[in-house]
């Protein structure tokens, strides 16, 4: 059992189908495309509204759009993707959510790892203080934490302002979601496997690396979406920690300020949302393909 | 060009640092023998996110405990005088209804929808297709989801979704948001629709979880699927589904974005993250804030204590 539990290919999936499922489909269906119509609807007025002017937009509802005479522009999306600085946010996007991501997902996993399957004191009592820490309101954190950060200083080097507070920032407060996910996965992998991987002489770092992190690719798919999608959207850390430099600020800043003060400019937010989804949509479709049942090789009790 | 090149060396860096820290520590920790190994081996697995939660949420939530009960201006202690103000007045107990308001239905819709998309996406061959639209939501901001909804609820009919087609079988315009009645239940829709996609991402990779051989078992002694449901899939799905509802009874408490963009409070619809930051930065009550935050952090404790039991529960019956 020490071997890495091996995909089980889709195709066996499909031989699965059982004929007396038909029986069933009608209201199946109806079911299912009744709520991605009732999902779609909102989505879709957002996006018919950012290729409209915000005058037609405000004189007449975005349905109308739908039918001829046909008066769509691309002027919100070219307003929006021609700005200066559009494309330096989007690399410091990047730079800020990939890191940001791996360090999570990472150091919650070492945590879970110890607390489901490590015996030592207070165990239980500590991982309630980290669930616990989950709704803590990130806004109570801020001020305390700024002025520690303040006078921080290594030479030239201040801590304030940089894109490596920003990570840590991130590491922090998604910890304590991060390390709740993966604990109560970890916690359901069969105790067998462990023992049989000590009996082979394994080290708890081998059955980390070997057994624990292939047998959790599901629960660290979903962690790594959402973890890259908070980071991502996330407008408050950065505008706190960064300040108010541009060269630094990640694309939710660049396109909040789209935005005036007044509310003005609302139509620009609508063609930004789009153009702001395009990378975490594709890191869930390309996480997608690690949903699939049997990848566990059955090991896992749910 | 320095930019990209300090983003691919970082990517790889990153990574490399962490698990090179786990095998060092395993190198060393082997080195001790075999008692002393056992003794401080967790605390060096757990030993960076202590820091991190340490430095990140433990000393604020400190300080922001000390912080409330203290005064104004946070030179003298002032007992539990801000905590009375909490607990005496309309407008605040008003903000603690409204989340719980939010706890018991955007809890109930997220869980339910997305317990049920999951399972019934399952089984369909366009199964990518449904859950990337329920996914649709999470990824937009919230300042785009607000300029969405406002347009659902537009008081206008002939801009407003939800009163266009409230014409079309002859009802009346309805202020959605100021009518005080609904106009929490039409904030909590708006939860409801960002967040089932958070519960069905994880019920779904639950579900992928449950052994095939189990359910195939079922189905040849001629269960039929509701049974197959019930009796196996539901129970299975049980502690994903104990997360998922801890996490969304937690995004209640703390709910705030939408109410912040879409009415401010206004019209009964307060909840307390809002509160505690009109305290803080509009009305420079720091103590009065603080005292919030603490009562927020205080109502998880019966969702906690259900979470311990479970663990429990689960330790012993390996």
């Amino acid at each position: 059992m020490t071997q890495v539990p091996v995909l089980v290919e889709p195709e066996i999936e499909a031989e699965h189908e059982r004929p007396h499922k038909r029986r069933i489909r009608g209201p199946l269906h109806f079911a299912l495309i009744a709520i991605m119509v009732l999902w779609a609807i909102p989505a879709i007025g957002l996006l018919v509204a950012s290729f409209r002017t915000a005058r037609a937009t405000n004189g007449s509802g975005w349905w109308t759009a739908l039918v001829p005479p046909y008066q769509f522009t691309f002027s919100n999306y070219d307003y929006v993707l021609n700005r200066a600085g559009f494309w330096e946010s989007f690399l410091n996007s990047m730079l800020i959510t990939i890191p940001a991501t791996v360090l999570v997902v990472l150091i919650a996993a070492f945590a879970a790892y110890a607390f489901a399957w490590m015996d030592f004191p207070l165990r239980n009592v500590l991982f309630v203080v980290v669930v616990g820490l989950l709704v803590v309101p990130l806004q109570v954190t801020l001020i305390p934490v700024l002025s520690l950060f303040r006078d921080f200083q290594i030479g030239d080097f201040k801590l304030n302002g940089t894109v490596l507070v920003v990570w840590l920032a991130h590491t922090g407060y998604g910890l304590p979601f991060a390390v709740y996910l993966l604990r109560n996965y970890m916690g359901a992998l069969p105790k067998s496997i462990f023992e049989s991987a000590a009996i082979d002489g394994a080290g708890p770092a081998t059955a980390f690396f070997r057994l624990v992190i292939p047998m959790s690719v599901p629960a660290l798919a979903s962690l790594v979406i959402f973890q890259f999608l908070w980071v991502w959207n996330d407008l408050l850390i950065a505008l706190v920690y960064l300040g108010p430099q541009p060269d630094n600020h990640p694309l939710s800043v660049t396109l909040a300020n789209l935005t005036t003060n007044f509310g003005g400019n609302w139509q620009f937010v609508t063609a930004a949302a789009f153009v702001s989804m395009i990378v975490p949509i594709v890191v869930f479709f390309s996480l997608q393909r690690y949903f699939i049942r049997g990848i566990t090789g059955g090991a896992v009790k749910g | 060009m320095s930019r990209i090149l300090l983003a691919v060396l970082v990517v790889l860096a990153v990574p490399a640092v962490l698990v090179g820290y786990i095998l060092l520590v395993e190198t060393i920790v082997v080195r001790l023998g075999r008692k002393v190994a056992a003794r401080i081996r967790p605390w060096l697995w757990l030993g960076p996110a202590l820091i991190f939660l340490g430095v990140f949420l433990v000393y604020p939530t400190v300080a922001t405990f000390r912080r409330s009960f203290q005064n104004r201006r946070g030179d003298a202690y002032n007992g539990f005088e801000n905590y009375k103000w909490f607990f005496t007045r309309d407008d605040t107990l008003i903000a603690l209804r409204n989340n719980v308001l939010w706890v018991v239905f955007l809890t109930g819709g997220v869980v339910v929808l997305g317990l049920l998309v999951a399972v019934l996406a399952d089984r369909v061959k366009y199964e990518r297709v449904v859950k990337s639209v329920i996914f649709l939501p999470m990824a937009i901001s919230f300042v785009a989801a607000a300029v969405i909804w406002r347009l659902v609820y537009d008081l206008n009919p002939i801009v407003g979704t939800l009163n266009a087609v409230g014409g079309v079988v002859d009802a009346g315009p309805i202020a959605w948001l100021s009518t005080e009645s609904i106009n929490n239940f039409m904030l909590i829709i708006v939860g409801v629709w960002m967040l089932t996609g958070f519960a069905m991402v994880i019920l779904s990779a639950g579900l992928k979880g449950i052994p095939t051989e189990l359910i195939e078992a079922a189905r040849i002694d001629g269960a039929t699927e509701l049974q197959v449901f019930r009796k196996i899939s539901l129970p299975l799905l049980a502690p994903t589904t104990a997360v998922v509802a801890t996490t969304v009874i937690i995004f209640a408490l703390k709910t705030f974005d939408i109410v912040y963009v879409m009415t401010n409070g206004n019209f009964g619809t307060e909840v307390m993250a809002n509160r505690m930051l009109k305290e803080l930065f509009t009305n420079g009550q720091e103590g009065r804030s603080a005292a919030v935050a603490v009562v927020l952090l205080l109502t998880t404790i019966p969702v906690m204590a259900y979470n311990v039991r479970k663990f429990r529960q689960q330790e012993a019956e390996r």
